[in-house]
């Protein structure tokens, strides 16, 4: 009799408490996923701002670089031009960390590689000028390229890795539902930059 | 319509990419295996024993002391080949795997050699980039390492190429004395507080019995001369102290091992 009563009341009451407890944990899930999930998506902010960093340092590298190919070789008029294009380019384009698109990534990987193949020609171009390459200063010039082209490659690595762990959070299942509600998207990885590593033309062979 | 044709587009381009990011990664993963960070965390990995011992030993009590005195870790590492892998990436990823340099600083400096490649690679953590500059470092491989390696003396280029590092890091970072070393420590520590307190304890004397004498001026002035004198011996003893004291003590890596600096990729280097 007591069984029952408490079975009859039960039916209801368990239905509100299963309710309330599943409410409970999910808001106690729900909470550490946000928490962890913000944790994850600073680690990538701070990546991507690593990526910048080092891309902008390249951009006033090419600045000096430029003025001084130009007093030593004043009529590579058109690899200069280009490479002063591509930079401008490059420049134009900026990205919020908080919502990277894949569309906005490949364009800013598609222009950062051009203005790498433009001055990869310059380069190039310049290695005939032996009064250039015996300038102390210019050999310096180019230790510092070679080396925040080191660094980009370094920092767009640790990026895709930064990356992972989030979509890994945001992506798979009971996270990926919360996700949604709390209004959290993967984001795109970085592919191999076009023009750093192969040589210029394979940039545009997907096109 | 143009939407169809826009996704085949893109799918074209992401099957593309995939399969280059495929093919780099083996590619990659084909290439250097680094090390693991070694049980033994000293300054000179030397894999294909370039350097002799009495060469090897030499070089890496330099750097174990230089860390002691400014807890800024040096490490050379002597490689065969990077496998056709870039130098200047390898060291990096190398240097930030084993986590030279202290966490907080990143005052960790890394020198990969590789032999068989005649080419070295210098890669500053984040913490003394602003010092060992690109510019910098490569000035320093081209002017100081090289010259001495075309001669074939690779444990000279290494010696004078760490002692023009140490010149272009001087005074950036301390060193907080080892624990272990605590035999020949408290002396050199307390001395000069001994000679100071006796001195002060003098010249309070003195300065009783003279009673208001006048001439007070004169007298500060002289007690000044004596504060800069006992500052400056303090100075010179505990650098002194500091470099003799902990030479004999270290010898089996460096105290605590690896800090776990970070290196951002950056760096020189040079081939002869």
């Amino acid at each position: 009799m007591k069984k029952r009563v408490i079975a009859g009341l039960g039916c209801g009451a368990i239905t509100i408490i299963a309710v309330v407890v599943i409410g409970i944990i999910s808001v106690i899930y729900g909470i550490s996923f946000n928490n962890t999930t913000i944790e994850l998506n600073e680690n990538v902010s701070e990546a991507w701002g690593n990526v910048q960093t080092s891309y902008q340092r390249r951009n006033d590298l090419i600045g000096n670089l430029v003025n001084t190919v130009k007093g030593a070789a004043d009529f590579e008029r058109n690899t200069l031009t280009d490479v002063i294009e591509a930079r401008a380019k490059a420049t134009s384009i900026s990205i919020d960390p908080n919502n990277i698109t894949p569309e906005q990534l490949a364009q800013y990987n598609q222009v950062q590689g051009g203005l790498s193949g433009a001055l990869k020609s310059l380069l190039v171009t310049v290695e005939r000028y032996p009064e250039l390459k015996a300038n102390q200063n210019f050999l310096k010039l180019q230790d510092e390229l070679t080396s925040t082209e080191n660094t980009i490659q370094t920092a767009r690595t640790r990026y895709n890795e930064a990356i992972k762990p989030y979509n890994n959070q945001v992506k798979k299942f009971p996270g990926s539902v919360f996700a949604n509600i709390l209004g959290f998207e993967g984001k795109p990885y970085f592919d191999a930059e076009a023009g750093a590593e192969q040589p210029v033309d394979v940039e545009f062979d997907f096109e | 319509m143009p939407k169809t044709t826009l996704y085949s587009t893109l799918q074209i381009k992401s099957i593309a990419c995939i399969l280059v990011c495929f093919l780099s990664w083996s590619y990659v993963s084909a290439q250097f295996d680094i090390p693991d960070t070694p049980k033994e965390q000293t300054s000179v990995y030397d894999y294909v024993n370039l350097l002799s011992n009495s060469q090897k030993s030499q070089l890496e009590e330099k750097l174990i002391r230089y860390s002691d005195t400014t807890s800024t870790q040096i490490v050379v590492a002597i490689i065969a080949t990077t496998k056709g892998e870039n130098i200047g990436l390898l060291a990096p990823r190398w240097a930030h795997k084993w986590g030279i340099g202290q966490a907080k600083e990143d005052n960790g400096v890394f020198i990969l050699l590789a032999n068989d490649d005649r080419e070295i690679w210098i890669s500053p953590g984040y913490g003394v980039e602003h010092k060992l500059t690109a510019g910098i470092t490569g000035e320093l491989t081209r002017n100081v390492i090289i010259p001495e390696f075309k001669r074939g003396d690779f444990y000279g280029g290494l010696d004078k190429g760490t002692d023009a590092i140490f010149q272009i890091l001087q005074g950036e970072y301390q060193g907080t004395p080892k624990k272990n070393s605590s035999n020949g420590f408290p002396i050199g520590a307390f001395l000069p507080f001994l000679i100071l307190f006796i001195i002060v304890l003098i010249a309070l004397s003195k300065n009783r019995r003279n009673g208001g004498n006048g001439g007070s001026g004169g007298r500060k002035n002289k007690d000044f001369t004596i504060w800069d004198a006992i500052i400056l011996s303090n100075m010179g003893r505990g650098s002194y102290g500091g470099s003799s004291g902990w030479g004999s003590s270290s010898g089996g890596g460096f105290g605590g091992g690896f800090g776990g600096g970070g290196f951002s990729g950056g760096g020189a280097g040079g081939s002869w």
